[in-house]
């Protein structure tokens, strides 16, 4: 049986730039709350049906573009017609369908009756690079299989008999391999592994009149479903994220030797959070992988690409699922019905991963189930009844209001390991959703029956 | 009957150790690893396994033993994933009859729970193993070791359990060492929950093993180089709970050549005496 491979995530490619390290190649998404969440991360998009797989991996990569390449192993041997230039705003319309959200809702004036408001956040980031050129590589062991340009990027496709010849090929092109590199290589190439290499030409970038690179789609047929992250992990100074988006006809989307963990979803926020959303994310993630051990497969979204509720954005359109690389929906897309599109046949998963070297030595192993159970990372904030309240009941609500920030201030510190304290100080600051003042004290405090029996003060 | 005569009697049948030790994972996998396992698929498993055995036995007129199918359910429950009540009960009902049907010079040949799983898993895309469920938790993998011990010691099944691991860990250890990959890699792979498991829960059974010791052996040798390639060749992750089913019908081959005395649960202190897995040769 030959052994097949897959291609490495954004991340492997990282490895060898030319002269940049592992921080400044990775590009960052700043969000739509105007941070950077997860800046040290990648992005792939991951068809899959049967054996047949489209990788789609976003580019975000800011800096000088004669420094940028990158070294993807693959499978089988890949050829023009299998690599195609997808469309940035499509992987940013991905990451912001499948994004963690924040629901809020408006408590009536009690004495009276709700209503919906939501937003959501942007997630997050990404991105690779690295550079390469090619020459007389027979000499080494290494052989240039195929080479053409597509888009912005010329291609190589390299195979090679041994680590060795393949690591002289890449230092004397100039990329920049770090040490260990060899190792991990070597394995790669007997397990049959070819090299995709993509650098810029920047001729064809000039005339493409973009700033940015697009991301590279590649389709391949191979019965391994999985992610090499070794090469990635070398260089790079700690724990890395990688975000996996992964669309089936089937169902979710699990990691086989990794065990895939849910987000804490549905928690009720202080509704201070609103302006702090990024931060309680990123927060909230890290202590999450934290008492995992630092790292580990969360899914934050899975859901059928027909609807979503709420919605960060709208679910994809079938023309944007197939410039995706969701192969299997182009046969199904026959007529449409009264101009409107015929129903999406896929479902996406969202997984964040946090990893490094020791927590995860071993590439990511995927596996599609059946499972169609939708879920999100949603998170909720209950805005209190704010004006002139007058009535019996105004007392009871105010009473069950405050009661219930505590709960979510409670919430909160667990949630993202921040000291309570801090939490009343920060709502005390943002001004809103602090506690009623509750007058009457006294008599709000429980029964008060027995100060009838004497009434005596 | 005395505290102490139950407390004998508890402890006198591996099955009650595994059914405690089933049950324990159980309530580890829904409360700790957050399975996505809805209490009723659980209670419609162990219906279906404990209704197809009783009615079984009442067909060939054996004394009905809840203990082998409620082993069964737990098995089924603990690594079959699914979003559908029909097909836990499905799953249950094909594991207990595979017993009764699929039969050679009077022993089954598939492990019932095994069977149940790999069938109702390959047939319906709605039902799935999730080999990572577990993870890879260190501490995780020395608990399932200690209690997994203490299971198969009993049932005196352990040699097939150690005999697994170590020709599986040798695979993956020399894959490692061909590879020139760290040692983490082939170490990551050995603590799989779901591979330790199998080895001493699943494989384990006394009754679908070979009743010799080196035909245990071997048996154990067979599944882990079968799991080995369909993990690491054919890319399933569930590669050693196919080789399971794959290899079972070799073990009345492997009885044949190297023949010892079938296994009986224990009797002596059972309620009723046998349970019908002891009435040995085909009616």
């Amino acid at each position: 049986m030959k052994l097949s491979h897959l291609l490495s995530s954004a991340l492997a490619f990282g490895v060898l730039t030319t002269a940049t390290s592992a921080q400044a190649f990775c590009g960052f998404y700043v969000a739509k709350a105007g941070t950077d969440l997860f800046n040290q991360s990648s992005k792939v998009a991951l068809m899959r049906d049967g054996d047949r797989t489209v990788i789609t991996m976003a580019n975000d990569y800011q800096g000088d573009l004669t420094e940028f390449a990158m070294v993807i192993p693959v499978p089988t041997a890949i050829k023009r017609e299998q690599v195609h230039i997808s469309d940035p705003a499509i992987l940013k319309h991905l990451d912001a369908y499948t994004a963690p959200r924040l629901v809020e809702y408006f408590d009536d004036n009690p004495c009276d009756q709700r209503l919906i408001l939501e937003f959501q956040r942007g997630a997050v980031n990404d991105v690779v690079v690295t550079t390469g050129t090619r020459s007389r590589a027979k000499s080494l062991g290494v052989t240039i299989e195929d080479e053409f340009t597509v888009g912005e990027y010329d291609i190589q496709l390299l195979s090679a008999e041994q680590s060795d010849g393949l690591m002289t090929y890449l230092d004397e092109n100039g990329y920049q391999v770090p040490d260990g590199a060899g190792r991990i290589l070597g394995s790669y190439i007997k397990q049959d592994m070819k090299f995709f290499v993509a650098k810029v030409n920047l001729e064809e970038q000039s005339q493409t009149g973009n700033e940015y690179l697009r991301p590279i789609a590649v389709a391949f047929e191979s019965p391994k479903f999985m992610l090499p992250i070794r090469l990635g992990t070398l260089n790079a100074r700690g724990e890395q994220d990688l975000f996996v988006y992964a669309l089936t006809r089937d169902g979710q989307v699990e990691t086989t030797n990794y065990r895939t963990q849910k987000i804490p979803t549905g928690q009720e926020l202080p509704v201070y959070i609103k302006d702090e959303f990024p931060d309680f994310y990123k927060s909230m993630y890290k202590t999450a992988a934290k008492r995992e051990g630092g790292h580990g497969v969360f899914m934050e979204y899975a859901w059928d690409m027909n609807w979503c509720d709420p919605c960060a954005a709208d679910p994809l359109s079938p023309e944007e699922l197939q410039e995706l690389g969701v192969f299997w929906q182009a046969s199904n897309q026959s007529p449409r019905r009264g101009g409107k599109s015929l129903a999406r046949d896929v479902f996406v998963t969202r997984l964040h991963v946090r990893y490094d070297a020791k927590s995860f030595p071993e590439d990511l192993k995927f596996k599609t189930t059946g499972n169609r159970q939708n879920f999100q990372g949603r998170y909720v904030l209950r805005h209190a009844y704010e004006g002139e309240m007058k009535c019996e009941a105004a007392k009871d609500y105010k009473v069950a209001v405050n009661k219930r920030k505590d709960e979510e201030v409670k919430v909160l510190a667990n949630l993202t390991g921040w000291d309570r304290k801090d939490i009343w100080k920060d709502i005390e600051d943002a001004g809103v959703g602090t506690k009623f003042e509750i007058r009457d004290d006294k008599e709000d405090r429980g029964p008060t029956w027995w100060k009838s029996i004497w009434d005596d003060e | 009957m005395t505290a102490s005569r139950i407390l004998k009697f508890l402890w006198a049948d591996p099955r009650h150790y595994q059914i405690g030790v089933l049950c324990t994972l159980i309530l580890l996998g829904a409360s700790h690893f957050a399975f996505h396992l809805p209490w009723w698929h659980a209670v419609g498993c162990v219906g279906a396994t404990l209704g197809t055995q009783a009615l079984a036995d009442r067909a060939i007129g054996r004394p009905f033993d809840p203990r082998s199918p409620l082993i069964s359910a737990f098995s089924l429950t603990l690594l079959l994933r699914t979003g559908s009540i029909t097909l836990s009960i499905a799953a249950g009902i094909i594991a207990v009859l595979s017993k009764y049907l699929i039969r050679w010079q009077g022993k089954h040949i598939f492990n019932p729970a095994n069977f149940g799983l790999v069938i109702v898993s390959l047939l319906f895309g709605a039902a799935w193993i999730s080999p990572g469920q577990w993870g890879q938790a260190t501490l995780f993998a020395l608990l399932l070791l200690a209690l997994g011990g203490v299971v198969t010691g009993k049932a005196k099944r352990w040699d097939v359990s150690i005999a697994l691991l170590v020709f599986y860990a040798s695979l993956v250890l020399g894959r490692a060492l061909w590879l020139g990959d760290p040692l983490a890699i082939p170490i990551h792979q050995m603590q799989s929950g779901a591979l330790l498991i199998f080895a001493f829960f699943m494989i384990s059974d006394p009754k679908t093993t070979p009743d010799s010791r080196a035909g245990r052996v071997l048996f154990a040798a067979l599944v882990a180089t079968l799991g080995f390639i369909i993990q690491f060749h054919l890319f399933n992750a569930a590669g050693i709970i196919l080789a399971l089913i794959l290899c079972a019908p070799t073990v009345p081959l492997i009885d044949r050549y190297l023949p010892a005395g079938r296994y009986h649960w224990p009797t002596t202190l059972s309620l009723k005496g046998a349970s019908h897995e002891t009435l040995t040769p085909a009616e």
